[in-house]
């Protein structure tokens, strides 16, 4: 492989608009790559012709003088997305076959600035995991490993193929979506900037709903510019989304100006959870250090209902979810497994369509909206959200950003969680009151683990705060310097 | 609030997704133990305390009456398991 | 009125509400751009949201919001600024969702109450519980194939009105004037067209019966009922039916039943046997609908003219009798075909429009509502057009025909459709005005009958009228009374 492939975003940018390279070659060189890397399985759909095809015309924008950020530059897919008549299925055997008649309002921003589709990446199914090893077409492998191991981890989730296809540098970029976590708990895991933007910013028209309240559309990247640059190509007030913000949207690389002198940067003590590793407890300290020497007052905030966000979450996605999935049942598309009667074929093709972890968490929600329980579950979550929303705008009073660990840990290894779904859930304990709440959150790698594997610090900010709150990521980056590169070992051994 | 076989028989049925009688006794398991971890949430005071409708600070956007969409019936069904004289086909069902 | 109805043990008392769905006026659906045309081919009016596809996402039409508060303020109900819009979850095979977007806590309109009026001239007020808008189901049809069902979404989404009643109905007679009452506001608010053939409004049928005084008993829903007629063979069978099963010794199903046209009576609906758990929650694709007393008020201030208010213009400015006002008026379609009648007559005889009232009036009321009941019509199937009833009425006014003869005009005109000016021209039925004609045909029948005369001179002021019916005799009843009266007596008194 040449080094067009560990070009940035903005590294590669830069060099298609002097024109020392061209899209087309940036393209090949990471189809190239992807060929290279099957066996992480980063990809569910590969779309070489298209790719060729969009780079060709992203060339010709750039000779014409419309060249944009995203321009000509090669990026994965989440599957999640709708993209006109290419496998979108969220990874879920229900969908089988699915294509699209239409694009999702995303990835339509990213084509109408030129950027260049290489496939649909591998996720959890339906966005519902934190290891990607829910989805129908079998786990992704996080190109990290342990210093001298050969084990495979898991890339996080849900986002697990699009985050592992940038850390192993098949794609520049990748769209990610992230509900509860699953854009920053795998850019922690594979040493990425995953960015979740402000609920509301990102338009949710043609991605394939998990649950409603919370997912929201974001970039995983190399730099935080990069997460900038993207962020501003997908970000956007879309009226068929009712949940849109019409507010423009800022050129966030402009934001990013170094300087966060007087900036105050609060740490919430609630994060500091029993059981909490030691050298997840000393990064966050180091990055406390780091910030408070960039010129940030550092501010002890309280998030007092931190512990009940994750119970909140698994009643409230699952209920919401439950309701979001009942289309799927072998009429309009998908899967339909043949049944005796209606509700028959209704009940084998969902038994046969759904995988698991999102029959549990149908049943779960389906339970918790029933009769007799409606009050005391989701009545009772959405309230105890209101209290988690209240805890943010509280802790913003005294502080402009938050700084937190990503996850409680960093990669785990493949199995080792899959028979137990609250083990599982316990990964995005550090996200998931951020998501909850509306707000936007970035993970930045900032060390490794004593294996040797990345640990990511989360900044959270204020809604539609992205502006500070990179500008805030991207002093951490530096400070943290952050360099590290998976040691490859799949592929032909280059 | 623990659950028992008869409940997730009726949960599922209301999914509409068949669980084995096999299934049906290691789904009461997990499913108990996610509920009794969720229980926790009967700590917190919730009392006068709005439920959440929307994170987003903003009132219902309104679109105007006019027709700007649907007329492409091949796309519509374009992806159906089964389509027959523009209608979707399901098994027959009796009122 | 309250009525009771005997049983073997004892009178019983019947508790009525009724659920009304009507169909929205609008262009568009509710939450999807889609066309709600009546009787397009399968499956064409429907877009990529009303058919649920993956990833598709409701925005709320204004209009039908609009129609909803038109409508909650012509039954003088309480308008709420603020409404929740809920999914209510059920599979079906019209439901592509999987559940049908509705409002179940909040609705947009609440409680208010409406005047029915009873054969028997008496009125009686009816309690509205509420109003709430939500979408269309499609339509399945069961009849087209030995083993399936086909499904056509063209009515997917198309926003209707529930309009609930409090049980505050008695008798089949107050359902059916009920169901009547509302279907007359909709259709003069302009907010439903009322057109029950092609399901724009239906009714839920929930029947009870009790002893009086006691508690209420079980009540059935009886689903779709689409006609005045049906809703009162409803509500009657019902009554006969669970008062023979309680007093058999049976107990009352709370059940949802389907009415058979052919016996007139109803059966439990298979399909609905299972206890429905909706589950419903706040749809989190949308926002809280919002709006201000302003736009509430401007609605008011636009509103079209009402029954009531029309009635009393009616008698105010046209001088209509009190009855044939009510009856104008409890149909919009007979109010709007009198006021066009009116106005075409107005034309035709450039006489005041308050002048013409009374006459136009009694003509609709008697002669042309006598002829359409006759041939079993409706006003709307009239045989008769509005241009050919204003020419009948001109004919009349400006002494072409005198009133004896409109009347035969009008049956010919029934019978042949052609036009009164024609049917005058053609048989000869112009009125004779002329003088001299009729002088010398009253002196030929003094001269005929001097015996009589004799007797009138004598003081038998009576025998007038028998002149006056020679004259009429001898003119095939074309003479002008006004002249005859004129001429006839200076002669007679001598």
């Amino acid at each position: 492989m040449t080094e067009l492939t560990k070009f940035t975003l903005s590294e590669a940018r830069n060099a298609l608009h002097k024109g020392d390279i061209s899209s087309r070659e940036l393209t090949e060189a990471h189809l190239n790559a992807m060929e290279d890397a099957k066996e992480l399985n980063c990809f569910v759909a590969v779309t070489a012709e298209k790719a060729m095809e969009m780079a060709d015309n992203a060339d010709a924008m750039i000779k014409a003088g419309n060249a944009k950020g995203m321009t000509g530059i090669p990026i994965g897919m989440k599957d999640l997305y709708c993209t006109k008549g290419v496998h979108s299925q969220t990874c879920s055997h229900i969908l089988d076959g699915f294509k699209p008649e239409y694009e999702s309002t995303v990835s339509q921003n990213l084509w109408d600035d030129g950027a260049v589709m290489l496939g649909k990446t591998n996720m959890d199914e339906f966005a519902m995991g934190s290891s990607n090893e829910n989805s129908y077409y079998g786990p992704v492998k996080n190109p990290w490993r342990a210093a001298g191991s050969d084990k495979d981890t898991v890339p996080g989730g849900s986002s697990g193929g699009s985050a592992a296809a940038v850390a192993a540098d098949i794609a520049i970029a990748t769209t990610g979506t992230d509900t509860g976590g699953s854009i920053r708990q795998p850019a922690s895991f594979a040493g990425l900037v995953g960015l979740k933007p402000t609920y509301g910013r990102c338009s949710r028209w043609g991605m394939i709903a998990f649950a409603s309240s919370l997912d929201q559309a974001g970039p995983l990247t190399k730099t935080v510019r990069d997460a900038a640059i993207m962020m501003e190509s997908m970000a956007g007030y879309d009226p068929k989304d009712s949940t849109s913000i019409n507010i423009p949207v800022p050129n966030y690389e402009a934001a990013l100006k170094g300087d966060i002198r007087g900036l105050k940067v609060g740490v919430p003590s609630e994060y500091r959870v029993d059981g909490m590793p030691q050298e997840i407890e000393n990064l966050w300290q180091k990055g406390i250090d780091w910030l408070k020497d960039a010129g940030a007052e550092i501010v002890d905030i309280s998030l007092p209902h931190t512990k009940y966000a994750l119970p909140t979450y698994y009643i409230v996605a699952p209920a919401e979810c439950s309701s979001n999935l009942a289309r799927y049942d072998g009429v309009k598309y998908g899967l339909r497994v043949a049944g005796s009667s209606l509700d028959d074929m209704y009940k084998k093709t969902r038994a046969a369509g759904f995988g698991d972890e999102v029959k549990r968490r149908i049943l779960i929600g389906t339970y918790v909206l029933s009769a007799g329980y409606y009050d005391a579950y989701y009545l009772k979550a959405q309230k105890v959200r209101t209290l988690i929303a209240n805890d943010f705008k509280a802790a913003y009073e005294k502080c402009d950003v938050i700084l937190t660990p990503t996850a409680p840990s960093a990669a785990f290894a493949l199995g080792d969680k899959v028979d137990d779904p609250l083990a599982m859930y316990l990964n995005d304990v550090f996200t998931v009151p951020a998501s909850l709440a509306g707000l936007p959150g970035i993970s930045v790698p900032a060390g490794l683990s004593a294996e040797g594997l990345p640990l990511g610090l989360q900044l959270l900010g204020q809604a539609f705060g992205e502006e500070q709150l990179l500008n805030v990521a991207d002093v951490l980056e530096t400070a943290a310097g952050f360099k590290h590169k998976p040691a490859k070992w799949w592929g032909d051994a280059s | 609030m623990s659950i028992d076989k008869d409940t997730v028989a009726k949960i599922a049925n209301l999914a509409r997704i068949e669980v084995s009688e096999k299934e049906l006794e290691s789904t009461v398991g997990e499913l108990n133990n996610i509920l009794d971890w969720v229980e926790q949430l009967s700590e917190v005071d919730t009392d006068g305390v709005e439920a959440m409708t929307s994170v987003v600070e903003a009132s219902l956007p309104r679109r105007e009456d006019k027709v700007t969409d649907g007329g492409y019936r091949d796309s519509v069904l374009k992806n159906a398991p089964q389509a027959e004289h523009g209608f979707f086909a399901v098994p027959k069902v009796i009122e | 009125m309250s009525r009771l109805y005997p049983g073997a043990t004892g009178d019983w008392e019947a508790v009525i509400g009724l659920e009304i769905h009507a169909q929205v006026i609008s262009e568009a659906k509710l939450f999807s751009g889609a066309a709600t045309a009546f009787g397009a081919e399968p499956n064409t009016q429907v877009s990529f949201v009303c058919s649920a596809q993956p990833g598709m996402l409701p925005v709320i039409n204004e209009e039908c919001v609009r129609q909803a508060v038109r409508t909650g303020l012509a039954m003088g109900c309480k308008i709420n600024l603020r409404s929740i819009f809920d999914r209510k979850n059920y599979f079906y095979a019209d439901l592509p969702q999987g559940y049908q977007i509705s409002q179940f806590k909040d609705p947009i309109v609440g409680e208010g109450v409406v005047t029915i009026d009873l054969e028997d001239g008496s009125t009686k007020e009816i309690g509205v519980e509420r109003l709430h808008l939500e979408q269309d189901a499609g339509k399945s049809m069961h009849d087209q194939h030995p083993t399936m069902t086909y499904v056509d979404l063209n009515r997917s989404g198309v926003a209707l009105m529930e309009i609930v009643s409090k049980p505050d109905m008695r008798t089949p007679e107050e359902a059916a004037a009920y169901f009547k009452k509302i279907r007359s506001i909709v259709r003069y608010a302009g907010t439903c067209d009322g057109n029950m053939e092609q399901g724009s409004m239906r009714a839920d049928v929930n029947v009870s019966v009790r002893r009086p005084g006691e508690a209420f008993g079980t009540r059935t829903e009886t689903k779709n009922v689409n006609s005045i007629r049906y809703v009162t063979q409803v509500v009657e069978s019902e009554i006969r039916r669970q008062i023979d099963l309680i007093e058999d010794g049976g107990t009352v199903n709370q059940e949802t039943r389907l009415f058979e046209v052919a016996t007139g009576t109803t059966r439990p609906m298979r399909s609905k046997e299972e206890a429905h758990d909706y589950r419903y929650f706040p749809d989190p694709d949308l926002l809280p609908l919002e709006f201000s007393q302003e736009f509430v008020d401007q609605l008011a201030k636009e509103m079209p003219e009402l029954a009531d208010a029309k009635k009393e213009r009616f008698i105010r400015d046209l001088h209509i009798t009190p009855y044939n006002a009510a009856v104008l008026t409890a149909e919009k379609e007979n109010a709007d075909y009198f006021e066009t009648l009116l106005a075409a007559t107005v034309d035709k005889t450039g006489k005041p429009i308050s002048e013409l009232g009374s006459l136009v009036s009694n003509w609709i009321t008697s002669d042309l509502f006598g002829a359409l009941k006759k041939l079993g019509k409706s006003i709307n199937e009239s045989p008769v057009s509005i241009e050919h009833a204003a020419e009948l009425l001109g004919l009349q006014l400006d002494g072409t025909i005198s009133g004896r003869i409109a009347k035969d005009v009008f049956d010919i005109m029934l019978d042949t459709g052609n036009s009164p000016e024609a049917i005058v021209e053609e048989k000869g039925l112009k009125q004779v005005s002329d003088t001299g004609a009729i002088e010398a045909m009253i002196d030929e029948i003094l001269a005929e009958n001097a015996d009589k005369v004799e007797e009138y001179r004598g003081g038998k002021d009576k025998l007038f009228g028998f002149f006056v019916g020679q004259v009429m005799k001898k003119t095939g009843g074309k003479a002008n009374p006004q002249v005859v009266n004129q001429l006839l007596r200076p002669k007679l008194d001598g």
